[in-house]
């Protein structure tokens, strides 16, 4: 310890003077410091914060473009957009979640089931926010609503446009419809960089004309930036100025104008009640679709609402496939209808003329061969010439001419005809059937005695029978062939876009894809074994009280195959192995104005689908039906299905 | 012609009239000034701050009024009683602090209030100012630089607060009630080897407290200060919002009233520890450095008294208050901007708070005291 040492007032004085100036170096530096960290924050990273905070306070609202329409050739609206009303609810505006969920269901405007749901989804978004709890109220909800209000703090009905099917399952496959973006939407969406476009779209089209035109009809989603705060609540304004905030104005979709014929339509869908089959109708001079049925069919709307998978369930797995579009989708071998057709294959190719006979002894056999091709009347027709052969449908004439084109030329002659390849309508999903030949034998079958083609196979072809399939919309183009002597147009629901607010039309050209080349005379005795099937023919009944001439012919195809020594007996069979019913016309037969095919599936013979397709030529030509409703099949209580039955010949 | 002449003496009369009053109320002109136009800058900010509620001005107006009754009462102090008070003062402290301590443990919880009934208040905040004190009067009584006795009780009355705050637990004013007495040894002429030696110690002892002492929510705040990317929104949402805040200012600010991280928010804490991020935003590198500037215009002020004062007990005192006040506004600043760690220290004089402000206040009426009696222990 040493030393004691004495306080010295004038050193200390002068060591704390050095201590402060040391200090104030110090102060000066970190002062220097701060300031330097504000210019690195300030100056040299500004446009970097400056892009964050502008990030932090505006968020990109999308502003959904309105859908374009659907119409029909005479301007009727087909599909809409409709205001629906649905129940929102603001979580922090409500005092207590779930008593408010359970006294919704109390009055009857919540179901039951859907409480869980509700919950979780309410929980999951922010509190400020409105969430929809449930869409699509009805009138009498609204109503029910409206008396318990002031009930319900915070719970509100807002209304926004969605998707209206006014007609309910009328012309749904032509149509299709919207409901929820799937995932594999997105991808696509994605795919075609189209996806910032539905930021404000939760629908989009799924089947028909609303998927096949989904970008004209969409149009392109604006957007809106609005100013929030860090909780994400919308605010109008930040301190004392008001940001100038962008709004990029949507353009609404464009109109579609369809050459559907509405009132036709319905005439056509009213024959196939209690029925599943299908009606292709066309213009023959355009291609454009008058009408397209497939039934069953379904409503469209509840599935812009989102389906339960329950209700989808019952939709997939019904044994009618009511969401399947027979007439694009729908494979049947289309029977004796191909008879024309291939009969003006036989005069073209030079291989037969008109007066060439044939004895129908009610069989066919090959030369050298003991297998009998039999006739559908197992008596016979006699002597027949080609428009006999017609308009009787004598299947042995046919046997002879296929056997005497060969199945090249016989399929090639159809191929222009349009079966065995894609129509091009514009619609997606459609099947190109089956136009067999050798070659296409020899691709399809991996067993090498499978591929081999017999000259049996030719025979049967030449009654539409065998691998040939086509679908009701193949058949309808073909039948417009035929009645335009030649000018193939590829089918087409939509003529026309029209876009909102200004009303220009932009007219779609019709396509033609080829003139099918034949003498004038050739047609002429076609179409006049059409006609000739009308009167006295197996289509005779469908043409009795006509004000127009009709060309048409039959057709059956066989579901199930009858033993070489067996009978067929339709009484045995189960309904759903029945004969198909086709039934192809156009009218009037001279000056034709509509191509239709008619298919009725399980519907024995085509003497029925040729009452449909009379009603639907009545109706289209003459703008009323002059024939009566069809009566709708009687379930028996044994479960079989009672045809009224138009006696018919085939 | 003669206007311009008269209105300028008068004016220069009317200067030292006020000059006069003020030596009466014991009080520094200069000084007052600049505290005053912190005080006036900071409630600008806070209008804008509070989302222009009048109301919370008007209340840190209040506290701005009792805190400057404050400092005018104790300019009136003689700096002998304060000298006298040290000790009693520093005991008292202590043993409120031990009670928090203590019903704290038993709370189960931080614990840094003490309920009176009528207010509550925090020893650890009396302590901020009577560690200096207490240290300032027992160096006073001893030659100086400090001989290793002298250091041993120094240390003894800086340590023991400090840590009774730390464990409460409250690091932030632990610490800045370690610097505030350490200021007081380094101003007494601490030998600079000593210091380094002392500062090895230190880290040695920051290592320890990392590895036995401080809390998870503690370490946090530092591994958050190193990479606030790595938590954007717990504990590093404040640093990354406040950095946004002050950075997209640019050099004028967005205008008071226009700050969007501010208004709409994004900014934590924006009337109280981080309204600095507030001053950055909306006035921009330039508002912001016309306070740091201010602020340094203030602790020269403060120290230049410091210096002009006559026994070293008024000296070191002085000089610890001036620069602790300089410590509050480089560790908020520093925090805000992002070069510290989170802890809760608040912006002397801007921040809205009532403690801090009155606390701060009666620190300067002591500084006052200290110079303005001079003249009088001299005589």
């Amino acid at each position: 310890m040493g030393t004691v040492r004495i306080k010295d007032h004038w050193g200390e004085q002068r060591l704390f003077e050095q201590r402060a100036v040391v200090a104030s170096v110090l102060i000066a530096l970190l002062t220097f410091v701060l300031i330097g960290r504000l210019v690195v924050l300030q100056v040299m990273r500004y446009d970097y914060y400056a892009d964050l905070s502008q990030g932090n306070r505006v968020r990109v609202e999308p502003l959904p473009a309105q859908r374009g329409l659907i119409l029909d050739r005479n301007g009727t609206v087909l599909t809409e957009n409709r205001p629906a009303f649905q129940l929102e609810l603001v979580r922090e505006r409500v005092p207590n979640v779930e008593a408010t969920l359970k006294r919704l269901i109390e009055i009857g405007v919540l179901e039951a089931d859907d409480l869980e749901e509700v919950t979780k989804l309410v929980r999951s978004r922010r509190s400020f926010e409105s969430v929809p709890i449930r869409l699509r109220l009805t009138d009498e909800e609204i109503a029910r609503f409206a008396v318990h209000r002031f009930e319900f703090p915070g719970v509100d009905i807002a209304t926004r446009l969605t998707r209206f099917y006014p007609h309910g399952e009328h012309a749904v496959h032509a149509l299709g419809y919207v409901a929820a973006i799937s995932e594999g939407d997105v991808k696509k969406l994605e795919k075609d960089q189209q996806l910032a476009n539905y930021a404000g779209t939760t629908l989009i089209g799924k089947l028909g004309l609303e998927q096949a035109f989904e970008k004209e009809l969409h149009g392109i989603d604006g957007s809106r930036q609005i100013l929030v705060n860090a909780a994400g609540r919308s605010v109008q304004q930040q301190g004392t100025l008001t940001p100038d905030l962008q709004e990029i104005k949507p353009q609404p979709g464009r109109d579609i104008i369809t050459g559907i014929d509405f009132p036709t339509q319905l005439v056509a869908e009213q024959g196939l009640i209690g029925r599943r089959g299908s009606v292709v109708a066309i213009d023959p001079s355009n291609g454009d679709v008058i009408a397209m049925v497939s039934t069953p069919g379904f409503d469209p709307n509840p599935f812009g609402r989102g389906l339960t998978i329950k209700e989808y369930a019952a939709l997939r797995d019904n044994i009618d496939v009511p969401l399947l579009n027979r007439a694009i989708r729908g494979e049947y071998p289309p029977g004796s209808t191909v008879k024309p057709a291939i009969a003006i294959g036989g005069l073209a190719y030079g291989i037969t003329t008109p007066q060439h006979t044939k004895v129908c002894p009610g069989f066919f056999r090959l030369p050298g061969s003991s297998h009998r091709f039999r006739d559908w009347r197992p008596a016979g027709h006699g002597v027949v010439n080609m428009q006999a052969a017609i308009a009787h449908s004598c299947d042995v004439y046919f046997y002879d001419l296929a056997a005497n084109m060969g199945v090249d030329k016989l399929s090639a002659w159809l191929g222009h005809f349009g079966l065995g390849q894609p129509t091009h309508i514009d619609i997606g999903g459609e099947r190109r059937g089956i136009n067999p030949n050798p070659e296409w034998k020899r691709t399809r079958f991996k067993r090498r005695e499978d591929q081999v083609w017999f000259p049996g196979e030719t025979v049967s072809f030449g009654i539409g029978q065998g691998y040939l399939v086509v679908t009701p919309v193949q058949l309808a183009h073909m039948t417009s062939i035929l009645a335009t002597r030649g000018k193939s147009y590829q089918p087409r629901l939509v003529t026309a876009l029209r876009e909102q607010g200004t009303g220009k039309i932009e007219k779609i050209e019709p396509k033609l894809i080829e003139t099918v080349e034949a003498s004038p005379e050739h047609w002429q005795v076609t179409i006049d074994g059409m006609v000739l099937v009308m009167n006295g023919g197996t289509g005779r009944s469908s043409q009795r009280g006509a004000e127009y001439q009709i060309a048409g012919k039959t057709g059956t195809a066989q579901v199930f195959t009858v033993g070489q020594n067996e009978k067929y007996n339709e009484a045995q069979l189960d309904e759903r192995l029945h004969d198909h019913g086709w039934f192809i016309a156009f009218a009037p037969a001279e000056a034709p104005k509509i191509a239709v095919a008619v298919l009725i599936e399980n519907g024995k013979h085509g003497t029925a689908a040729a009452v449909i397709a009379r009603r639907v030529l009545d109706q289209y030509i003459l703008g009323r039906t002059t024939t009566p409703e069809i009566p709708p099949p009687v379930k028996t209580a044994a479960g079989t299905v009672v045809v009224p039955d138009a006696a018919g010949d085939e | 012609m003669f206007e311009p002449i008269e209105v300028g003496s008068r004016s220069r009369r009317t200067f030292s009239a006020a000059g006069r009053i003020l030596g009466a109320l014991k009080l520094d002109g200069p000084l007052l000034v600049g505290i005053g136009l912190i005080m006036l800058f900071g409630l600008v900010v806070l209008y804008s701050a509070s989302g222009q509620n009048w109301s919370m001005v008007f209340k840190a107006g209040v506290r701005a009024a009792l805190g400057g009754v404050a400092m005018c009462a104790l300019a009136q102090v003689k700096p002998a009683f304060l000298r006298r008070l040290a000790l009693p003062l520093w005991v008292m402290g202590v043993i409120l602090l031990i009670v928090v301590d203590v019903t704290g443990h038993i709370g189960k919880g931080a614990q840094r209030w003490l309920d009176l009934g009528f207010m509550r208040f925090q020893p650890s905040e009396i302590m901020k100012l009577a560690v200096p004190m207490c240290a300032a009067w027992w160096l006073h009584e001893r030659p100086l630089p400090p001989d290793w006795k002298a250091l041993f009780v120094v240390a003894l009355i800086i340590l023991v607060p400090s840590c009774l705050t730390i464990i409460q637990p409250d690091l932030g004013t632990g610490t800045l009630i370690l610097i505030g007495g350490t200021l007081v040894v380094i101003m007494a002429g601490l030998q600079f080897r000593v210091m380094f030696g002392l500062a090895a110690a230190g880290v040695v002892s920051a290592w320890f407290a990392w590895q036995y002492v401080l809390y998870d929510y503690q370490k946090q705040r530092v591994f958050t200060l190193l990479d606030p990317e790595s938590d954007k929104l717990g504990a590093g949402y404040h640093i990354i919002q406040s950095q946004i805040a002050i950075g997209s200012g640019g050099v004028f600010g967005k205008g008071l009233l226009n700050g969007s991280q501010g208004q709409l928010e994004f900014l934590p804490e924006r009337t109280t520890d981080f309204i600095y991020a507030m001053v950055g935003e909306e006035l921009g590198l330039l508002g912001a450095t016309i306070l740091l500037l201010l602020y340094c215009f203030v602790v020269g002020r403060a120290l230049y008294l410091a210096v002009e004062t006559q026994d070293t007990f008024a000296r070191l005192l002085a000089g610890s208050i001036s620069l602790t006040f300089f410590v509050y506004v480089f560790i908020n600043a520093g925090m805000v901007s992002g070069l510290l760690p989170v802890v809760g220290v608040p912006l002397p004089l801007v921040s809205y708070g009532g403690t801090s402000m009155v606390t701060l206040l009666a620190s300067f009426g002591i500084l006052m005291s200290l110079y303005s009696h001079r003249k009088l222990v001299a005589s």
